[in-house]
């Protein structure tokens, strides 16, 4: 499978590493949270069908944070910048955890240059009361219980032990950046709930089982908001079911996005 | 000629913590069921009479606040210095400080420092600080330029003490205010003397640009020469002058008793302060508070920059310059080296009670202090000149032979 890296510049002359790999339809993946994954056992299951395209947001991967930004909402208008550039048509956006938060911010303004939208362990929202902790508050958690919630098998998380000085402090700048778009109110807008309707596509849902960032019940009640919706829910998974079930992860997109 | 300025300073704990490995932290998330309401009653009378007893030794006062940690009992520093103002007679009164990267309101800053200032009839000496790491979680505030947001609150605070004609109008990036107009006005003109907290060069030419006083906690041998260097430098280019010895502040733990026994006695109960601090990486290191260089150190489990060194010894301490102790001819000698060897200050932030050190114990060495060494530190600082001090500092080669992977890093700042 081939890949090419390119850069979106924006007016403002913010930079975005993009990387495409594949070839057909093109699908925009947005990543989560935690910052781009090298390694996506399950995009060479889907690239002899779609192109993909995968860029970094600012301040993830060493790159730096913008001066005027200060939450999610920059992200959102910079990357409807980067899908007018790119002139998309007929694309899938998928977003994984903070990703689809961002997938679903755009995809209420506009629809028009997609076909389907695909949430991964999406946050976004606040289905419960002030007192709920919908979302697990991952910058206040205990190491070992972060790597609990997060994965259904532990084994399979990245070893920060093993990392060079550089690729750890990767790690931090990535932290800070996901604060920044996150911080508060927290993983999600207040104002998103009222805006789901808007979309207009199919929306496949994908939840870990076993995810104990957002559960499987955060899923429904993003699927309660979103028009034309299906969740579906990946056994023996955690946070990143793309991570730990490649093979149940491709095929579920692949079954929503041919059919 | 100016002499030096002594200010007395606990941090008024609450030590009867639960066996140290039934909590995880002292801090954010321990338990306020530890917290007996009758015991803390005292506490708060105790420390308030230790700075009225300060106030009568002709010492000066600094208080200062955490939040949810037994290891400050004060989470709102300005109500404790009313109290103070009130109380006190002579005493300059030190908040050090307002945590003005946390508020959400600076302009309510604004008016409870006027507010003290006027009771006390002009006594106030006003500190802003962006807090410590641990202080995060507490606030909920995201610590990503935090040092700007200081700074944006500090325009806004200083302009409400100097505007007298009606209302002005601020709308920065972090705090809006339409109608700014506060009364009372300060009581000193043009408004009480600002203290920044600095830790490291850049940080400190900052506050020295603006002249105000900087003040740096327990950097020790170690890190003090680049910091004052900053700051000299700083004001140096942005005033053409030199600076004034009085725009230098440090603050260390002091114990001073009628013996050398006595006093590392005291200093030992003070070591409480670094030693209760436990603290999990998830506070110490919330993600935008430390660069991602310091941050991904800490990621690693090293010490450095996890806090205070909680497994440390009273003499690692006083070879780093954080503690002076011993008596009074001791502790004398051991702050002019420090003094000497930084290049000069002329405020002493002493921290002279922590933990289980009691009332008596604290007076006893607060007496020494003022009695047997504050005259001494006195006639030191007013008989600074610049060349002088220069030349003996010339003299004294950069103290290298001290581990800094331990150093506080979270008041390095």
């Amino acid at each position: 499978m081939t890949s090419e890296t390119s850069r979106f510049v924006s007016k403002h002359g913010i930079e975005i590493p993009l990387i495409r790999r594949g070839s057909g339809p093109p699908v925009i993946v947005l990543h989560g949270g935690d910052g781009p994954v090298d390694h996506l056992p399950f995009a060479e299951r889907i690239s002899d069908r779609f192109e993909l395209l995968y860029p970094t947001h600012p301040g993830f991967d060493g790159t730096p944070i913008p001066e005027h930004f200060d939450n999610l909402d920059d992200l959102v208008f910079l990357y409807l910048d980067l899908i007018d550039s790119l002139d998309l048509q007929e694309a899938v956006l998928m977003g994984f955890s903070m990703g689809g938060w961002l997938a679903a911010e755009i995809a209420v303004m506009n629809t028009s240059r997609f076909s389907k939208l695909v949430l991964v362990d999406s946050v976004g929202i606040k289905p419960g009361g002030p007192f709920d902790r919908d979302i697990t508050d991952v910058f206040a958690s205990p190491a070992e219980d972060l790597l609990k919630a997060t994965w259904h098998d532990q084994a399979l998380a990245p070893d920060l032990a093993a990392l060079t000085d550089e690729e750890l402090q990767i790690v931090a700048s990535n932290r800070v950046a996901h604060g920044l778009y996150t911080w508060e109110p927290y993983m999600h807008n207040p104002k998103l709930k009222y805006r789901l309707h808007r979309i207009d596509i199919p929306t496949l849902l994908i939840w870990g089982e076993n995810d104990g960032i957002v559960t499987t019940g955060y899923g429904s009640a993003l699927k309660g908001l979103i028009p034309n919706s299906t969740l579906s829910v990946i056994p023996d998974a955690g946070h990143h079911p793309y991570v730990e079930q490649p093979d149940q992860f491709a095929g579920r997109f692949l079954e929503f996005t041919i059919r | 000629m100016l002499d030096l300025r002594a200010w007395f300073f606990t941090e008024d704990a609450y030590p009867y913590l639960p066996d140290e490995d039934s909590y995880e932290s002292v801090r954010v998330n321990l338990p306020n069921k530890h917290f007996d309401p009758n015991t803390g009653a005292d506490l708060y009378n105790m420390y308030l009479d230790m700075w009225c007893a300060a106030d009568e030794m002709g010492l000066n006062i600094m208080n200062n606040e955490h939040h949810q940690t037994a290891t400050c009992m004060v989470p709102a520093a300005p109500i404790m210095l009313g109290i103070l103002a009130r109380e006190t007679n002579n005493a300059r009164l030190l908040i050090l400080g307002n945590p003005v990267s946390n508020r959400s309101q600076p302009v309510r800053v604004a008016e409870e420092m006027a507010l003290i200032d006027v009771i006390s009839r002009g006594r106030l000496e006003c500190g802003f600080v962006r807090g410590v790491p641990y202080e995060i979680a507490p606030a909920n505030v995201y610590p990503y330029r935090g040092t700007e947001k200081l700074w944006e609150a500090h325009d806004l605070i200083t302009r409400a003490w100097t505007a007298h004609d009606g209302p002005f109008n601020f709308e920065g990036r972090w705090f809006h205010a339409r109608q700014v107009n506060i009364w009372p006005r300060p009581f000193q003109q043009p408004h009480p003397p600002v203290w920044v907290t600095m830790g490291s060069a850049g940080s400190a030419a900052q506050v020295a640009q603006r002249g105000h006083i900087g003040a740096v906690f327990l950097a020790g041998y170690p890190r003090i020469r680049d910091i004052f260097d900053g700051y000299r430098k700083g004001y140096a280019d942005a005033h053409q002058t030199e600076m004034p010895i009085d725009r230098l502040a440090y603050c260390a733990l002091i114990s001073v008793g009628k013996t050398e026994r006595e006093g590392l006695k005291g200093a030992e109960k003070l070591l409480w302060y670094m030693t209760s601090n436990k603290v999990p990486l998830q506070y110490a290191n919330p993600p935008g508070y430390h660069s991602p260089a310091v941050a991904a150190t800490m990621m690693r489990g090293n010490s450095s920059g996890t806090g205070l060194p909680t497994s440390t010894t009273l003499a690692e301490q006083m070879a780093r310059g954080n503690v002076f102790a011993g008596t009074p001819d001791q502790v004398y000698d051991q702050i002019k080296n420090f003094y000497e060897y930084c290049g000069g200050f002329g405020n002493l932030m002493m921290m002279s009670q922590a933990g289980f050190m009691t009332f008596d114990e604290t007076l006893t060495s607060m007496k020494l202090f003022s009695e047997d060494v504050y005259p001494r530190l006195k006639e030191l600082t007013s008989n600074y000149d610049g060349g002088q001090i220069r030349e003996i500092r010339a003299r004294l080669p950069d103290v290298e032979n001290v581990n800094v992977s331990s150093l506080a890093s979270e008041f390095v700042r």
